[in-house]
């Protein structure tokens, strides 16, 4: 160490030492988040990358066509020749997820607007963690719910045998409810106390204030929820694999057996061979899906973006 | 507008176990403007606030006293907030627009009151803006958001709004202090201008304010009425020692 030159300019002997030692440690801390930062990264594109890869070989090399994949009606994988029309699943998983949603939207909301304006105490103390509870409960046990409770109920409401669109969609929306109403109270927690204060203030009710001024204000956040909800519900295999029924064809009711993206992946990936043409056209529903998501998160990206405005 | 007294009557207001506001009997003689002055935490906002029963909002508050309006006390529990609430506007410190459309923001009340035709609003918007002196500045953009507009314009817009409502009496609580210099001249003009039709209850901060805009003023300390006077005999000749002291800045 060179201590004269220091000595002369500081006056203090520790000064080269001290120095050495946070930047020694900030080094350390840089490397470690920088160690974090491109395993992740690393991960993500892996995964995306595998997919997207095994999803893409049927089109690419295995003479499947894009279209036949998107708007066939017939899956037979395994019969002479193999077919692969993807339709009835990509239909399934929209009606499910957008039924769930418009099941579990107004509830939700509603669930919000009790905790945040009508009874704040109780809501926290009591409906929030009920509602918060809901999210922690595995799927399995919903499918199993929904199997012994929804669809005994749908089959003796209505024709048909219970399962189906309905019943999945039911299921859905009580698994997606803490997504909605979880953001929708956060979004009215976040609105300034002003605002409200000015409804009322005008000689508006409270039904006003919500309907008119609350409601129109925070409906990005409230969008923000049901999209995530659907991404969720879009996402999700096993509870409605156990309640829709599997038969892979378009449905002509809600109370007749259909299927999803996600409950056919499950069902017969063990029954495939890795690298045949039946086992890479579900990476390829698996490669929609993905792509689906994403399209939910950039759904998202936009209505946060209208939010900050 | 027909002539109505308002004033109070051993207004108390509680927080929970906290006295906030002790037994204030003062009277707003009407188009006037009236200050209310003292140090932070004081009462003079928890008071003003209780005019409109705007503390019925806060969970705690307590209210005990009497508020008249001509022969309504509106501290009774059968009082209509709602309709109160139209009969008095009021102002915050810091401009809380609506997020929607300048014409929207001020639209909003009457349609709450059920004015739907359009040409009614049209002419009520109009009105409200002139009289904030906003309408040269905005008439060209009324479908802009309120958020658009600087800080000044916006709590001009929030005073056009609560003037849609057509009430007799505004309550502004620092309506200035979150603004420049040059807004807050403005704001003290259009309070000059509105007097000719409106009671105003301002409450503020700022000594040289409350000399220049009001008729006559209040001075709060620790919860109570301390001295009410006219604002010229307040700030050249006070009764009270404690006055004095706060009015030259010597605490508070």
């Amino acid at each position: 160490m060179n201590l004269p030159a220091t000595k002369s300019q500081n006056g203090s002997p520790n000064k080269p030492k001290k120095w050495r030692k946070h930047i020694l440690e900030e080094a350390r801390g840089k490397v470690f988040v920088y160690f974090c930062v491109f395993l992740l990264v690393v991960t993500i594109f892996s995964i995306v990358y595998f997919i997207a890869s095994r999803g893409l070989a049927p089109f690419i090399s295995q003479g499947v066509s894009l279209k036949d994949m998107l708007f066939g009606l017939k899956w037979k994988p395994e019969g002479e020749p193999p077919l692969f029309g993807a339709l009835p699943f990509l239909f399934g998983s929209f009606t499910t997820s957008v039924l769930a949603a418009l099941i579990a939207a107004p509830l939700g909301f509603c669930a919000s607007v009790f905790m945040t304006e009508i009874m704040p105490k109780f809501g926290r103390t009591v409906l929030q963690p009920a509602i918060e509870l809901l999210a922690g409960i595995p799927s399995v046990v919903y499918g199993f719910v929904g199997l012994s409770v929804v669809v005994p109920f749908l089959r003796d409401t209505f024709p048909g045998q219970g399962i189906g669109i309905l019943a999945g969609a039911i299921v859905l929306s009580i698994m997606i409810l803490p997504t909605v109403t979880t953001i929708g109270t956060d979004a009215l927690r976040s609105l300034p106390n002003g605002l409200k204060e000015g409804s009322y203030a005008l000689g508006a009710t409270r039904w006003q204030t919500i309907y008119r001024m609350i409601l129109p204000t925070t409906l990005p956040s409230l969008l923000t929820g049901i999209v995530l909800g659907i991404a969720r519900a879009f996402g999700e295999a096993l509870a409605v694999q156990m309640v829709i029924g599997n038969a892979p064809h378009i449905p002509h009711s809600l109370f007749e057996s259909a299927t999803t993206l996600t409950s056919i992946i499950t069902l017969e990936m063990g029954n495939t061979t890795s690298g045949s043409l039946h086992n890479n056209a579900l990476w390829s529903l698996a490669l929609i899906l993905l792509l689906m998501t994403f399209l939910f998160v950039f759904i998202v990206r936009m209505l946060e973006r209208r939010v900050k405005r | 507008m027909s002539a109505q007294s308002f004033y109070t009557k051993e207004l108390s207001v509680y927080y929970g176990e906290k006295h906030a506001v002790k037994r204030v009997s003062m009277d707003f003689p009407e188009r006037q403007v009236v200050a209310l002055i003292g140090p932070s935490g004081c009462g003079k906002s928890t008071f003003l606030r209780s005019l409109n029963r705007m503390n019925d909002l806060i969970s705690g508050a307590r209210i005990e006293g009497k508020v008249w309006i001509g022969d309504q006390n509106i501290i009774d529990p059968s009082t209509d907030v709602v309709q109160l609430r139209q009969r008095i506007g009021m102002v915050w410190q810091r401009p809380n627009p609506f997020h929607k459309s300048i014409y929207e923001n001020i639209a909003f009340g009457p349609r709450y009151h059920g004015v739907r035709n359009r040409k009614e609003l049209d002419e009520i918007v109009e009105t409200c803006l002139r009289k904030t002196a906003l309408w040269d500045e905005v008439k060209d953009r009324l479908n802009q958001s309120g958020l658009a507009l600087s800080g000044g314009q916006q709590q001009r817009l929030c005073i056009a709004r609560s003037l849609a409502v057509q009430p007799s009496i505004l309550l502004m609580d620092e309506p200035a202090s979150a603004l420049d210099p040059v807004s807050t001249a403005k704001i003290e003009e259009l309070i000059s201008e509105l007097k000719q039709e409106y009671t105003i209850v301002i409450v503020t901060h700022n000594m040289q304010q409350a000399a220049r805009v009001s008729d006559r003023t209040a001075f709060f300390f620790l919860g109570d009425l301390v001295e009410y006077d006219d604002t010229q005999k307040m700030f050249t000749n006070p009764s009270k020692k404690s006055t004095d002291d706060y009015i030259s800045g010597r605490f508070g």
